[in-house]
C-alpha cells in the first residue's frame, strides 16, 4: 500500500498545527460581525462579504468568504471565514416596527428570518475551526449570549479569540472586556476605521494555527 | 382570585430528575405559559445554546417573542475537572417571556430584574 502525499500533509498538521481553518464570525446582533468580514475579506482579497446596517438582524443567512491568506512576516494561515446571523434570545418584529419604521408586513418576514438565522449561527458551531466572538466594547460584556457562547466553545475546545469592537467610539472600553474574560485573547478593533487589525491578524495565525484538540459534544 | 404572573422557584431536586433535553422542554412550556422560572440550579453552557435554539424554533411573534435569561456562571472547573472533560456547576439562572421580564442591572453578585406586564404594547 502506497503512502499518499495527503497522508503526510495530515501527519505534518498534527505535529506542526493547522494552515487552513475555517473561522465562524459570532456575537450578538449589531456588534460588528459583518464590518469585521467586510474588513478582512476587503484586506485580504478586495471583496466584501455582506451588507451593514443599524437595524438589528441585517444578516439572516451566514455568508462565506473563502481562501483568505493572512500572512505574518514567516507566518501565514489560509482562512474561510463564516459571517454569521447575530445571536439573540428574543426576536421582536414590533422593535422593527417602532425603532426603524419598517412596515409590519416587513417586520414579521424579516423576524422570521432572524429567528432562523440563530439556529442556522447556532448549527455552524459544529463546523468551524475556531471563532472570532465580536463585542460591542460600548456596551456591558458580560451579557447571557457573550457567556453563553464562550461557554459552549469552550466545552467544545474550539479556539476564541474575542475582538473589543468599535474602539473608534469615544465610550468604549475594551479593559471592561478583558477583565470580564481574562482566559481569553482579546484584541482591540475598530472594524469600521480598521484600526489594530494588524494585531488581530497576527493573533488569529498564532492562535488559530494551533493544532486542533477538538472536543465533540452533543 | 385576580389574575396575576406566576414565578416558579425550581429546586435542583425537581431539575436533576429530568433529563437535559426534558429539563430545556419543560423550561420552554413554562415560559410559554407566561410563567417566570427562578432555577435553584441553572443550564450548562450546551443546554443554553439548547435552550435557545428551541426558543428560536417556538418564537410565533404574537404570542411569543422570545426568552430573558440571566444567571450566574458556571463555577470555575478544577484542574481535575478539565483534566476529564468535566463541565463546572451550572448556578441560580432565572427565565421568563421576554415581553414580561427585562434585566435592569447585573454584577457579580447581583441580579436585578423587572417584571413588567404588557411591555410590548408600551
Amino acid at each position: 500500500m502506497g503512502f499518499h502525499f495527503s497522508s503526510l500533509a495530515r501527519i505534518i498538521q498534527l505535529l506542526f498545527g493547522k494552515k487552513h481553518a475555517r473561522i465562524g464570525i459570532y456575537g450578538a446582533p449589531n456588534v460588528g460581525k459583518t464590518t469585521l468580514a467586510n474588513r478582512i475579506a476587503m484586506d485580504l482579497a478586495g471583496e466584501v462579504v455582506g451588507t451593514v446596517s443599524d437595524v438589528p438582524h441585517e444578516t439572516r443567512r451566514a455568508k462565506t468568504k473563502k481562501n483568505l491568506k493572512i500572512e505574518n512576516g514567516t507566518s501565514s494561515l489560509t482562512i474561510d471565514i463564516v459571517d454569521t446571523p447575530g445571536i439573540a434570545t428574543k426576536v421582536d418584529y414590533m422593535e422593527f416596527v417602532r425603532n426603524y419604521g419598517i412596515d409590519e408586513e416587513e417586520a414579521r418576514r424579516r423576524a422570521k428570518e432572524a429567528t432562523e438565522g440563530v439556529i442556522e449561527a447556532i448549527r455552524w458551531l459544529d463546523n468551524v475551526d475556531g471563532v472570532l466572538l465580536v463585542m460591542d466594547s460600548t456596551e456591558d460584556p458580560f451579557t447571557q449570549v457573550n457567556v453563553t457562547i464562550l461557554g459552549n466553545l469552550e466545552a467544545r475546545n474550539l479556539p476564541v479569540i474575542i475582538a473589543a469592537n468599535k474602539i473608534d467610539m469615544e465610550t468604549s472600553s475594551p479593559a471592561t472586556i478583558k477583565s470580564a474574560f481574562p482566559q481569553h485573547p482579546v484584541v482591540p478593533i475598530s472594524a469600521l476605521t480598521g484600526h489594530n487589525m494588524q494585531a488581530l491578524y497576527s493573533k488569529m495565525i498564532e492562535h488559530f494555527g494551533k493544532r486542533k484538540k477538538r472536543r465533540w459534544i452533543k | 382570585m385576580k389574575e396575576g404572573i406566576t414565578v416558579d422557584l425550581v429546586s435542583k431536586d425537581k431539575l436533576d430528575e429530568l433529563s437535559s433535553e426534558e429539563r430545556i422542554n419543560y423550561i420552554i412550556d413554562e415560559v410559554r405559559k407566561g410563567k417566570i422560572l427562578v432555577l435553584e440550579r441553572g443550564l450548562t453552557s450546551s443546554e443554553r445554546v439548547k435552550l435557545i435554539q428551541q426558543t428560536m424554533e417556538k418564537i410565533d411573534h404574537d404570542t411569543f417573542i422570545g426568552i430573558e435569561i440571566e444567571g450566574y456562571p458556571e463555577e470555575k472547573r478544577s484542574f481535575i475537572h478539565r483534566i476529564f472533560g468535566m463541565v463546572g456547576k451550572p448556578r441560580i439562572t432565572v427565565i421568563g417571556p421576554a415581553h414580561l421580564l427585562k434585566t435592569i442591572r447585573r454584577d457579580d453578585r447581583v441580579i436585578e430584574t423587572v417584571i413588567v406586564p404588557g411591555r410590548r404594547d408600551a
